[in-house]
């Protein structure tokens, strides 16, 4: 279990350099991926999971760009930065070159499966021709043998009459369907890591519950490990191993999946748990978080989730937490970005709550269930504009 | 679904690995398909016919080159030489004594049922020049625009799918193409590489450097939306290499417009070409090209023979006529939100 991991990925930051701004949409993010696991990333949208995830394969298109930090692969060097005789900052010399990447790494040993089914396949070509150049492309085989594994992969995924159905074009496919031909081409070039970037979101329910199910049986034999993006808490529950929560580009927790819900430790992945629709409560009882995200931008100085955030105190606006080890389950830290923990011993216990007063100082561990919350949010959006300029980042 | 069973057909010449019988069979279905939306259409109906017996009589003459005797046998003794490739004709003048000059056409006092158009001033049978002309114009015509259209459509799909200072260096220089007035530049062109002896070659050259710009910015702005597309971004993560992801995926999907535009520009061409004909920097004589005959009837024949000038004139009005019809209705077939 603690054996050198399959992904890891240290401090990354990406950031996109745009005319009002640098956009800093992944700002310092450290998770890992062990080989076997499904790996959670999640948060609301505007987080910065896909551009983190897209940044693992080194695909962050221009005016965006891998700034930072450290990602490696089964020993390889998919990206990291070392300080040339010049004091300037340079690519390393065992980091992979463009054609190493392309040739070797994407698509043979990690692959992506994409949100959108409806606009991932070429509406010209035939489903089995596609499935046939990524299967050609990633293992080397002639035409004929290439097709014969397309249509073993097609059947494998659960498409009926795979033989007729090769011919078909995309359009003659329903979303379900084409979300498995997705799965399908990731997982016919024998990939050892799977990015499924919100790979279930475009789909209805029912359709989603097969795909997870599918997808869990063919982790099961392929023994393939994943990184599945999404903002669906529902979906974490059901099929990851280990969850990394993240917002505005940063992670604020990370746990193995029971012990996130169980033990939840940082105020944002409260809130996103209270926002999940449940049959057992109506639409008045869901806490939806307050706000929207900020702009990554501009981010709010101190902790960024605090002008949203229901614990929030004066010392939330000055201290920046790093992600900090507060429980040990099965082996893996449980980590959280949050100052009320006692491991930060910054003084949040002597500081002033903000605005929402005592109410939201007895909200700690069960997020805003006060009423007043709601009204409150103008003045704590207030608070964090005002204080932005004073403090320490 | 019109649109994407045209660009079905289209892709087949840029990636003949990739088509099977079943995709042979599916393409053809779309281009039938789009053919019958055509004809629907009286204007579209008339110019595809026009179209289809230009192309028809131009490959007529370029089987055989006695087409002539053989449409009218006896009829006319005008001895045409042996087949030859595009853009070399029979030159050979009839025999002295035998040759008639100047006969007027056939419906005319003095005209001969054995030359239904006349002769010209040489004794040459004007109905089979304009016949062969026709073999000309066509094929000056859809060479010029597939340079046009190859040229353009590999230039706009790098510009536009590379983007930053590729796309820049690209577009500029298109723009300083297209900022030159054609037919000057065309001309510059023949006289720079044609070394004193301008030749229908150079002039088709010229014709097709000069629309590589409009072709070029129309697939740009089509693969500026397509790039962003998943399926881009999926073969990218697939480890597919750009060349292979342009010619597959970018090309493919960008294609309809141009080719409307195309079938739209290949009456054009013929105008331009005639034109430059016309002015002496295209066909020489004797081959038989319309502009080139054109020429020659309007500079020393205008008024003792004005025939000499109607036929190729009529032949070129027809000609793009039925090009312009037929692109019409083309584009109108394939635009999905034109439904008739």
């Amino acid at each position: 279990m603690s054996s050198e991991p399959l992904l890891r990925v240290e401090n990354l930051k990406t950031q996109f350099f745009t005319e009002s701004g640098t956009v800093r949409a992944v700002d310092g993010i450290s998770f890992d991926v062990h080989e076997g696991e499904i790996v959670g990333l999640v948060g609301e949208s505007g987080a910065g999971k896909s551009v983190a995830s897209m940044s693992l394969l080194r695909l962050v298109d221009d005016p965006g760009e891998i700034v930072g930090g450290e990602i490696s692969y089964r020993g390889e060097t998919i990206f990291g930065l070392e300080e040339g005789p010049d004091g300037e900052l340079r690519e390393r010399e065992e980091m992979l070159s463009e054609s190493e990447m392309r040739e070797r790494i994407r698509g043979r040993e990690i692959a992506v499966i994409f949100q959108d089914p409806m606009e991932t396949l070429n509406p010209v070509f035939t489903v089995g021709g596609q499935l046939r150049e990524f299967i050609e492309l990633n293992r080397d085989l002639p035409s004929d043998e290439a097709k014969a594994q397309a249509i073993d992969m097609l059947r494998e995924v659960g498409i009926p009459d795979p033989k007729e159905r090769y011919e078909e074009y995309p359009h003659q496919f329903s979303g379900g369907m084409r979300q498995r031909v997705l799965i399908a081409m990731a997982l016919a070039c024998e990939p050892n890591l799977i990015i499924a970037d919100e790979p279930t979101t475009a789909l209805d329910v029912t359709v989603e519950g097969q795909i997870l199910d599918l997808v869990d049986d063919l982790q099961d034999r392929y023994d393939t490990s994943f990184i599945w993006v999404t903002h669906d808490m529902g979906v974490v529950a059901e099929i990851c191993d280990r969850v990394n929560v993240m917002y505005l580009g940063e992670i604020v927790e990370q746990a193995p999946v029971d012990e996130l819900f169980y033990e939840t430790n940082h105020p944002y992945t409260n809130a996103l748990l209270d926002s999940m629709p449940r049959p057992d409560r109506t639409v008045e009882e869901l806490d939806p978080i307050e706000g929207v995200m900020p702009e990554a931008i501009n981010p709010p100085s101190g902790c960024r989730f605090h002008p949203r955030c229901p614990d929030a105190r004066e010392v939330c606006t000055r201290v920046h937490p790093e992600p900090l080890e507060v429980d040990r389950a099965d082996g893996y830290p449980h980590r959280a970005a949050c100052v009320k923990h006692d491991v930060f011993d910054v003084g949040y216990d002597e500081s002033v709550p903000l605005e929402a007063g005592d109410e939201a100082e007895t909200g700690v561990g069960e997020t805003g269930t006060e009423a007043n919350v709601d009204s409150d949010s103008p003045l704590e959006e207030d608070q964090a504009s005002t204080d932005g300029g004073e403090s320490e980042r | 679904m019109a649109t994407t069973e045209s660009q079905l057909e289209e892709q087949e010449p840029g990636a003949p690995e990739a088509t099977t019988d079943d995709e042979d069979v599916e393409a053809r279905v779309g281009w039938r398909y789009t053919l019958a939306k055509v004809k629907r259409d009286a204007t579209a109906r008339i110019g595809f016919y026009i179209v289809a017996i230009v192309l028809v009589i131009a490959a007529f003459a370029a089987v055989d080159s006695n087409l002539s005797r053989l449409t009218f046998g006896a009829l006319s003794d005008y001895r045409a030489a042996q087949a030859l490739p595009f853009f070399e004709h029979p030159t050979a003048l009839p025999e002295s004594g035998e040759a008639q000059r100047n006969v007027p056409p056939a419906f005319v006092d003095g005209g001969t049922l054995s030359h239904p158009l006349g002769t010209d001033p040489q004794g040459r049978d004007y109905f089979t020049r304009i016949v062969y002309g026709s073999q000309v114009s066509v094929s000056v015509g859809l060479v010029a625009t597939a340079i046009g259209l190859i040229g353009g459509t590999i230039v706009g799909a790098i510009s536009g799918y590379y983007g930053g200072w590729v796309d820049d260096v690209l577009m500029r220089a298109v723009e300083t193409l297209y900022a030159i007035p054609p037919l000057v530049l065309i001309i510059v062109f023949i006289v720079f590489v044609s070394d004193g002896s301008p030749d229908i070659r150079y002039a088709v050259i010229g014709v097709g450097i000069t629309f590589i710009p409009v072709f070029a910015r129309i697939i740009r702005s089509r693969v500026l939306s397509v790039r962003e597309m998943d399926y881009i971004e999926a073969a990218r993560a697939a480890g597919v290499k750009d060349r292979n992801i342009i010619r597959r995926h970018v090309i493919p999907n960008s294609f309809a417009p141009v080719l409307v535009y195309a079938t739209l520009q290949i009456g054009v061409t013929i105008l331009i070409v005639a034109g430059l004909s016309f002015l002496g920097y295209g066909a020489q004589p004797p081959t038989p090209d319309w502009g080139e005959m054109l020429r020659i009837a309007h500079g020393r024949y205008m008024h003792s023979n004005i025939w000499l000038s109607i036929w190729p004139g009529l032949a070129i009005l027809v000609t793009i006529m039925g090009f312009n019809l037929f692109g019409d209705g083309l584009q109108d077939a394939l635009d999905p939100r034109i439904k008739n």
